[in-house]
């Protein structure tokens, strides 16, 4: 195990690198620098600034600059932010957006699969169409909208809860419910088709053969089976609700990741999108394997071929 | 003989969006303790689906046991609940399974699944249970247990799969094991190890044992008695020499002169004509007639009952019948009728002769 994890990190290694040259790379060729918006400033100026964050020289010794710089865990620092470095303001967002898309999974994740269990324990029921029915509405309808709906009328209207800003309980709770429907939506669904497809098939004739009762049925011998296809989609999922969404923390004033990465994207600040794109990937990769360890554990037929086990 | 099971006139349809179709119509029979009765007949015929009934295990809906009784030790289970029907289940009346790539759960240990129903039904330890488990794993023959218990079934190649297939119904000491073609989705060197081990067991066990196959082959190996099933009913039942060397039916005629022996070369053969009638709509008479050469007019009309040979052998076809006209069988089974010493699997089927 500790062997195929080594041999992943390389590859993480490598794998970010690549990355970091094409982002590098992409925002060269980018029109604009982080200088066009401002008016106000005159060639000479510029000239001054320029030769401060080193946007004068030859993009090569910019690319190795950076790459030291990284190689340092410097990611540079920010041209719009009175010069923060980027790692502090990741470091600002990081935690909060992380604490939405968790709370998010957890819950979105937790009723989805309550959802998908029971609508394939009770297929082809009413039940089971509801459960349809509320999934396709979360998938198809996006989060803003919930979003709204529930600033409007829950925040607004009746007056429960706070509309905007991230700190207390009553803050996140808004955030969090429209933030989970989506991968509610999703984990009900891979569930509902996947546990029928398992309780279909020919061992659970044999487990239900030995005497063995529904509810064992149902939770020893058919839910491990049907995990697999929902590790899948949740891992990715995972990774998006957890790096900041853009939209949900906009609407909320949620101070993550994905209000930064939006300001750095309009304003052009370099070493902020390539930050967060950085992380982005780092965090992504690192997702995978832990999906892949996952998958080890949940299924003995894709168990690490690396590991003693 | 005591009987340890009877089944009376039963019926089981499955509910489609086509209509009702009627897998088993009417089937009457019974198994005495420590005999193994055979079923067979072609794919399609109701034999899986009647076995199923008898540990209640079509799925419902759309499955369901529309009329009949299923008598085991004085219960109907045709009537239980399906929280009674759960005591029963593994413990009384256990089933082997068809096809062991898919029959065992990828994710649990061998040794977790053969326990499951000994932990069920009996009261006792985890630690007794995994001693019981290793007994049972060596009965099935799977050497080295110890280390193969805690293996998953991708671990194991398809003959020791349905090994441990076996165990977990042997686990509990079943009064009625049920052996739904156990031999049909392996390879010929195989198939004939489990039906090995299946004799082999025979012997140590005293269950009563059901074995569904459409391989006379294989019958003429394990069976004491033998019913055959065509169209969602029996058409013939009695001991396994009545069946192979007096048969009355037409469509036994047909089966056994389209199997093959060993020791006639030159004779080619014997497909039954046509293909199994549509259960969506049964027909009204014979469900074979259009099917046999021997059909008279009654056939199409009227369903023929069970006409008695002797005290064990039962054939529901009209040629039976006082006032039919005599017919040969074909020949193929009348050589069989005629010498049979010269049997297809000539070792087994002499010996079942010779005691009788």
């Amino acid at each position: 195990m500790g062997k195929y994890i080594a041999k992943r990190a390389g590859y993480m290694l490598i794998t970010l690198f690549i990355i970091a040259t094409f982002s590098f790379i992409l925002m060269k060729l980018l029109p604009g620098s982080p200088l066009t918006a401002e008016q106000k400033v005159t060639a000479a100026q510029r000239a001054i600034i320029e030769a401060k964050y080193g946007l004068d020289q030859p993009i090569l010794i910019q690319y190795f600059k950076y790459i030291g710089n990284l190689v340092q865990g410097d990611l540079g620092v920010s041209f719009q932010l009175k010069n923060q470095p980027v790692t502090k303001i990741l470091m600002a967002g990081v935690p909060v957006s992380a604490q939405l898309g968790i709370w998010a999974l957890f819950i979105g994740t937790f009723f989805g699969m309550l959802l998908g269990l029971l609508a394939s324990i009770k297929h082809n029921t009413v039940f089971d169409y509801g459960a349809n029915i509320i999934s396709v509405l979360g998938i198809s309808i996006p989060s803003f909208i919930f979003a709204g709906l529930l600033q409007y009328f829950v925040g607004v209207k009746l007056g429960w809860l706070p509309i905007a800003f991230w700190g207390t309980p009553q803050q996140m709770i808004m955030p969090i419910i429209s933030l989970s429907i989506f991968p509610m939506a999703i984990s009900s669904r891979f569930l509902r088709t996947e546990m029928i497809e398992v309780l279909g098939s020919d061992y659970m004739v044999t487990a239900k053969a030995k005497g063995v009762s529904n509810f064992a049925l149902v939770f020893k011998h058919a839910l491990r089976n049907a995990l697999i296809p929902l590790i899948t989609v949740m891992g990715p999922m995972a990774v998006s609700l957890m790096t900041g969404t853009l939209v949900i923390e906009q609407i909320f004033s949620v101070p993550g990741l994905g209000e930064q990465f939006t300001r750095g994207v309009l304003t052009n600040d370099y070493s902020i999108i390539m930050g967060t794109t950085l992380f982005f990937a780092f965090f992504f990769i690192l997702v995978i394997l832990i999906i892949d360890l996952l998958y080890g554990i949940v299924d003995p037929r894709i168990r690490l071929s690396g590991g003693e086990d | 003989m005591e009987n340890i099971l009877e089944v009376k006139n039963l019926h089981v349809s499955f509910d489609t969006y086509g209509g009702e179709v009627q897998a088993v119509r009417g089937v009457t029979f019974d198994l005495k303790k420590g005999e193994t009765l055979a079923i067979v007949g072609e794919s399609g015929s109701g034999k899986s689906v009647t076995t199923r009934a008898l540990a209640k295990l079509i799925p419902s809906p759309p499955g369901r046991i529309k009329e009949g009784e299923i008598l085991f030790e004085g219960k109907n289970l045709a009537q239980l609940s399906e929280r009674e029907m759960q005591k029963i289940r593994g413990k009384d009346i256990s089933t082997i399974f068809q096809d062991p790539m898919t029959s065992l759960n990828p994710t649990m240990k061998i040794g977790s699944q053969v326990m499951e129903g000994l932990l069920k039904h009996h009261k006792i330890s985890k630690k007794e249970a995994r001693k019981r488990t290793l007994e049972l794993l060596d009965l099935v023959g799977l050497p080295d247990a110890e280390k193969r218990i805690d293996q998953y079934p991708h671990q194991f190649s398809g003959g020791q799969r349905q090994r441990v297939v076996i165990a977990i119904a042997l686990a509990c000491g079943p009064k009625i094991l049920i052996a739904d073609e156990p031999t049909t989705a392996l390879d010929v060197t195989i198939q004939a190890q489990i039906l090995e081990l299946m004799k082999d067991i025979q012997k140590k066990v005293d269950s009563s044992i059901i074995f569904i196959t459409h391989d006379l082959g294989v019958v003429a190996n394990v069976a004491d008695r033998v019913a055959v099933m065509y169209a969602g009913k029996i058409v013939e039942i009695g001991t396994a020499d009545e069946i192979f060397y007096n048969p009355k039916h037409p469509y036994t005629w047909g089966l056994l002169g389209s199997m093959p022996t060993l020791d006639n070369e030159e004779e080619s053969l014997v497909a039954i004509p046509g293909s199994p009638p549509d259960m969506l709509n049964p027909p009204t008479g014979d469900a074979f007639a259009a099917r046999n050469e021997y059909a008279m007019e009654i056939d199409f009309v009227e369903q023929p009952p069970m006409f008695k040979v002797s005290d064990t052998h039962y054939a529901a076809t009209w040629l039976l019948h006082e006032h039919a006209p005599k017919v040969e069988p074909p020949l193929a089974v009348q050589s069989r009728m005629k010498d049979n010493l010269h049997a297809n699997v000539p070792g087994e089927r002499k010996k079942e002769g010779d005691r009788s």
